[in-house]
């Protein structure tokens, strides 16, 4: 309500000279807009509600023990049991939510930097080469970005069980290099941020077309990379259908499958509850935390795939 | 012998002039350049026919096959042998993957519209009407995109579940009974909530940035022709968006068709959710619990048609209306 007239303040400069009749009208514009704007505040809050409530009862739950969860309201303290859950959560079957942990990392950061510098080099390519089969190139990549990674699911199980690297790192790991969307968004960058004449002149100093890529384009592209490899990182650490089907070795897991077998398991399922609250709560902040740290590479991706799409 | 020319090539820093006296070398690069943009593409190839072609066309060829017993009783060891489309004619004559199929359609055709027009409103509101805090908005619309799927599926499955769910809670404080998020009725209803929560900010995201990169100037001159601020959000913002629309109904579309995630994860509390409820979760139980890689294989072959045909008539209709 206070900001209101300050937002009309920032308003009335825009129309200069005004007779009384167009002085009252704008003024009525103003009072509808003021309405519509209060409607809208309220919208927006209320979305916001709806959005974060569900993460801030996450936080709230996995500061209490399983009484608490039960008994005491769920969008209030109880008793502060944080540091026993977290314990209790690395301690539970020997630690093994430690170990989905570091594989999460493992596979979402070697597969994101890995597939992120694939996708690159392939962009950059399309971007400034021309070369017999390049639009054939750019059709693959543009349909394989269309093709949801779960169609490739089962697939991609049954040729790794042919070749007996199922159940395995490499499981996760290899597909994870694979991402047609990164090479669409790189061959985007290249395009606008590396200029011919650059390339021409590295070229006249005789530098090797790698060199040149690797010294000259590289660091041009380096914030499209990263908003390529944050992309990359968070599919790769949210994905659960392939690694639920190509990994059955519980050790292998990534937190995400982990927490959900904990889920799964009717008789295990409410003595663990404050294990699974606390459990999921740790494996969304990393990416919480990447996103509120990296946003303008986030919202570049965003905005390059709206324009272009 | 090349890579050595080219080491010797590289290593003189100020080497301009003397690389330009030099008429043979510059030839060598030339005659080698067209191989470079080859070179950059290889690995992408490489992991693409590995992941991408690979897996479909084995997939589509199990499909052909099935295990089948020999000598009656059934003690020899199965063997496998070409069957045709017999898999096809078993999965499509099978009314629970249609009844998967319509599920998903009926779901999509609900959550789809609600979504898109809520992160419609909520871009179009951030864009002109409350510019305030809009960082703060932002950013909390983008959150539950940043939460893993299956992390969403279980933090809202503990909502609905009545002894710990807040809503419950909330409920009972005022003497009413909680209402039955997990019955027949009402899961597809509740999972459509968790789809809506988890994507709405991000669709919200694609389409303010696209509105963000609107000419001022087109509304400048739209109020001077005395158009409301609906009015330019109607005439203006919404067509200019389009392509982001598009691409933002499309990728719903296809991850609706794909519904996995989200009912795996519940079917541990209710038994509302089949082992036949989305056509992923048929595929899944079929292919890999078991173990019926054939059959799988079709299923997954049959949904990959699906999809394409879907997502192909979608971009013909859109094409035609823009």
């Amino acid at each position: 309500m206070a900001t209101m007239p300050l937002d009309i303040e920032e308003a009335v400069p825009e129309q200069p000279e005004q007779s009384n009749g167009e002085r009252r009208q704008v003024l009525i514009g103003y009072k509808a807009w003021a309405a519509k704007n209060i409607i809208g505040l309220v919208f927006l809050v209320t979305t916001t509600v709806y959005l974060l409530t569900p993460l801030y009862w996450l936080f709230i739950a996995s500061t209490k023990d399983n009484t608490d969860l039960f008994a005491s309201n769920g969008l209030w303290f109880a008793h502060f049991n944080l540091f026993q859950n977290l314990s209790e959560l690395f301690t539970h079957q020997d630690g093994i939510y430690g170990r989905w942990l570091l594989n999460t990392i493992l596979y979402a950061v070697v597969g994101g930097a890995i597939g992120t510098l694939i996708s690159v080099l392939g962009g950059y390519a399309l971007a400034k080469y021309r070369f017999p089969g390049k639009g054939l190139i750019v059709g693959l990549v543009l349909g394989g970005a269309l093709v949801p990674p779960t169609t490739l699911a089962i697939p991609i199980y049954l040729l790794e069980s042919k070749y007996g690297f199922a159940n395995t790192y490499w499981a996760v790991l290899l597909p994870a290099f694979l991402s047609p969307f990164g090479v669409f968004l790189s061959r985007i960058y290249a395009t606008a941020s590396v200029p011919d004449d650059l390339i021409a002149a590295a070229r006249v100093d005789g530098a090797s077309e790698f060199r040149i890529f690797w010294s000259v384009a590289m660091p041009i592209l380096m914030p499209g990379m990263i908003t390529i490899f944050l992309f990359q990182f968070v599919a790769i650490w949210n994905n659960f259908f392939l690694p639920l089907i190509v990994l059955s070795d519980p050790t292998l897991y990534p937190v995400n499958l982990g927490l959900a077998t904990w889920n799964f398991d009717p008789a295990s399922h409410e003595l663990l509850y404050n294990l699974i609250v606390t459990g999921s709560f740790l494996a969304v902040l990393p990416v919480v935390l990447l996103f509120l740290f990296l946003q303008r590479y986030w919202r570049a991706g965003l905005t390059f795939g709206s324009v272009t799409g | 012998m090349a890579t050595k020319t080219e080491l010797v090539a590289a290593s003189p820093p100020a080497g301009v002039v003397t690389s330009r006296a030099a008429k043979p070398r510059p030839r060598i690069s030339l005659s080698f350049s067209w191989l470079w943009p080859y070179l950059f593409l290889l690995p992408f190839l490489i992991v693409f026919v590995a992941f991408f072609v690979a897996p479909f066309a084995y997939t589509v060829i199990q499909s052909f096959y099935a295990e089948k017993h020999f000598g009656g009783l059934g003690l020899t060891p199965p063997k496998v042998v070409w069957v045709g489309f017999d898999n096809y004619k078993q999965a499509l004559s099978n009314p629970d993957l249609w009844d998967g199929f319509k599920r998903v359609i009926l779901f999509g055709l609900i959550q789809i519209p609600i979504m898109m027009g809520l992160a419609l409103v909520f871009a179009l509101l951030m864009d002109s009407a409350v510019t305030r805090f809009r960082r703060f908005f932002r950013l909390s619309a983008f959150i539950p995109y940043a939460v893993p799927g299956v992390v969403a599926a279980i933090l809202w499955g503990f909502f609905y579940t009545p002894t710990i769910s807040p809503i419950a809670q909330i409920f009972r404080s005022l003497n009413l009974n909680p209402p039955d998020f997990l019955g027949a009725s009402t899961v597809l209803a509740s999972i459509g909530n968790i789809s809506t929560w988890e994507f709405m900010g991000y669709n919200m995201l694609i389409f303010f940035a696209a509105m963000q990169a609107i000419p001022q100037e087109l509304y400048e001159s739209a109020r001077i022709d005395g158009l409301t601020e609906v009015g330019i959000a109607r005439y203006i913002k919404v067509p200019m968006i389009s392509p982001a629309l598009r691409l933002g109904l499309l990728f719903s579309l296809i991850g609706t068709l794909q519904l996995f995630n989200e009912p795996e994860v519940l079917k541990g509390l209710t038994g509302a959710i089949t082992p036949t409820f989305t056509p992923n979760i048929y595929a899944y139980n079929i292919g890999i619990i078991q173990n019926n890689y054939y059959l799988g294989g079709a299923i997954a072959a049959i949904m990959g048609v699906i999809t394409f045909v879907f997502s192909f008539a979608f971009m013909r209709l859109t094409q035609r209306a823009s």
